[in-house]
């Protein structure tokens, strides 16, 4: 994976469920160090796009590469063939995910949820994985919780910690699937702030929101996906004030009043 | 009549041959969890295998062995399968019958167990980038254990008796050992009290392990004995359709 490959390029991606025809043909590029945030309303196909790009979900057409990797699959004369179990896991590997319900491993420690893909995926030593995950875990602004069962923790503070589990793979890509929508609105500050000083530091992010506000504040494009389809792709401040379809202005007509 | 012998039943109590007979039991009894565990593991996983092979080739595993009594099948394995040229020693017999038959029904728990895990967990896992068997020992499987160790626990506590079945193919475990020094002693009653009590003081033990499991498997989630959130969401529905 060359530094000059995008870090994601997905081409004509389409996805099925049964007979529901969820993404219809999505073609998007995104630089490394771009912050895309992902709008659109719901059961657009945004969050299953977010879970194609790490092959979560599997695609029935088109491509996707995540910083030169074709994700989850191999390149053969008769077209793409999935990969074995072992091989996608390695893809994933540097494509990091925070989910919309945490999804914290609720029997490990805080410090145990941040080690567990160094340890075990990495094969990093313990001690130099839990002192790495100090360090993340002061980074979210959680340096006392290390020892603390996400069932001891606020909604803010198990998300803070996702985001701190998922930065422990070093990853070139975090994903973000309704980071804050599962949080008490109170709450929801103390984990855009992690996400806009990760933004600052170049972290490439793909993050599907209801946050207007952080679009504005950090997002370099906003793209728009409406039944299985971009339907707009623009800079943040054109895209609020000037949308230039029908649908993205009832969107934001919808979202904004 | 002869009544009952009080110094006869505390002379038997501590019997070494009926001690050895017990111990066998136990020997045996955690030999079989094992072997039922790991087989129950492999049909668990192949039951919830996505391809449909595996999936009918443990679904018929599960049925055959469930739906014959064990005694059948430890006589068949003894008795009737050297007419095929199988010759299997007594242990040997008595671990694969009973390792067959406890596998086939620790594979129903295991894969409650399995069910149990939300599907988050198995998506945060994959998100980190483990692999299938990394992702069960370290995040699945753990969490799992919560809701298997209580069947799981009754069923080891069947198990001890459950051995006792094996003395009809004359494995020396306590029931048998019983048996034989009866033939000897004449004391019918003392020393079948005294392999009942063996028994109650192999299962009263086994809860003591069972309860310092669960509480070890349950610490990450607080003092409060857990409940599975299926089952809290069941009761909400169930109250929001009245």
């Amino acid at each position: 994976m060359a530094a000059t490959d995008p870090a994601v390029e997905a081409v004509g991606v389409h996805k099925f469920y049964g007979h529901l025809h969820v993404l219809r043909g999505i073609d998007l590029e995104v630089r490394r160090g771009q912050v895309v945030v992902v709008v659109g309303p719901s059961g657009s196909g945004k969050s299953t796009f977010l879970r194609c790009l790490n092959h979560l979900e599997a695609i029935e057409r088109g491509s996707i590469r995540v910083c030169g990797d074709l994700v989850g699959y191999r390149e053969t004369p008769r077209g793409l063939v999935e990969l074995r179990d072992a091989e996608i896991a390695r893809h994933r590997r540097r494509i990091g995910m925070v989910f919309q319900q945490f999804n914290l491993f609720p029997h490990l420690t805080a410090e145990g949820n941040v080690t567990a893909g160094p340890v075990h995926v990495l094969g990093e030593p313990r001690d130099a994985a839990a002192a790495e995950s100090r360090r993340l875990l002061a980074l979210v602004g959680l340096p006392e919780k290390a020892q603390a069962y996400p069932g001891q923790l606020s909604g803010g503070q198990q998300q803070r910690v996702a985001i701190a589990r998922a930065l422990a793979m070093r990853p070139e890509i975090l994903l973000f699937d309704e980071p804050t929508s599962a949080l008490d609105p109170e709450m929801i500050s103390e984990v855009l702030d992690v996400m806009v000083a990760l933004s600052r530091q170049g972290m490439t992010m793909i993050v599907v929101t209801h946050e207007m506000g952080f679009a504005r504040a950090v997002a370099h494009r906003v793209v728009f996906v409406d039944e299985g389809r971009i339907v707009e792709d623009a800079a943040p401040a054109e895209f609020f004030t000037r949308p230039r379809t029908e649908r993205g202005r009832a969107f934001l007509d919808k979202i904004l009043h | 009549m002869a009544g009952w012998d009080w110094a006869a039943f505390r002379k038997y109590l501590l019997n070494p041959y009926l001690l050895e007979g017990a111990w066998t039991t136990v020997w045996l009894s955690v030999a079989v969890m094992a072997i039922g565990l790991v087989l129950g593991l492999i049909a668990a996983l192949m039951r919830l295998s996505s391809h449909r092979v595996p999936r009918d080739i443990a679904r018929f595993y599960i049925w055959l062995m469930r739906g014959t009594p064990l005694l059948v099948q430890l006589i068949i394995i003894y008795t009737g399968l050297p007419q095929v040229g199988i010759r299997l020693t007594v242990v040997q017999s008595v671990l694969i019958g009973l390792g067959l038959n406890e596998g086939a029904y620790l594979a129903e728990v295991i894969r409650a167990g399995i069910l149990s895990v939300p599907r988050g967990q198995f998506d945060a896992a994959r998100g980190v980038g483990m692999p299938y068997w990394t992702m069960l020992r370290v995040v699945i499987l753990p969490q799992a254990a919560r809701v298997i160790i209580p069947p799981l626990g009754n069923n080891f506590n069947g198990l001890l008796k459950t051995t006792s079945l094996a003395s009809v193919i004359s494995l020396e475990e306590l029931l048998r050992r019983s048996q034989m020094l009866i033939q000897l002693e004449f004391k019918v009653l003392e020393i079948f009290i005294v392999a009942a009590c063996y028994y109650l003081a192999m299962t009263t033990l086994w809860g003591v392990v069972q309860r310092w499991l669960e509480a070890y498997v349950g610490r990450p989630y607080g003092p409060s004995p857990p409940r599975p959130a299926r089952a809290i969401e069941g009761t909400l529905l169930e109250q929001d359709a009245r």
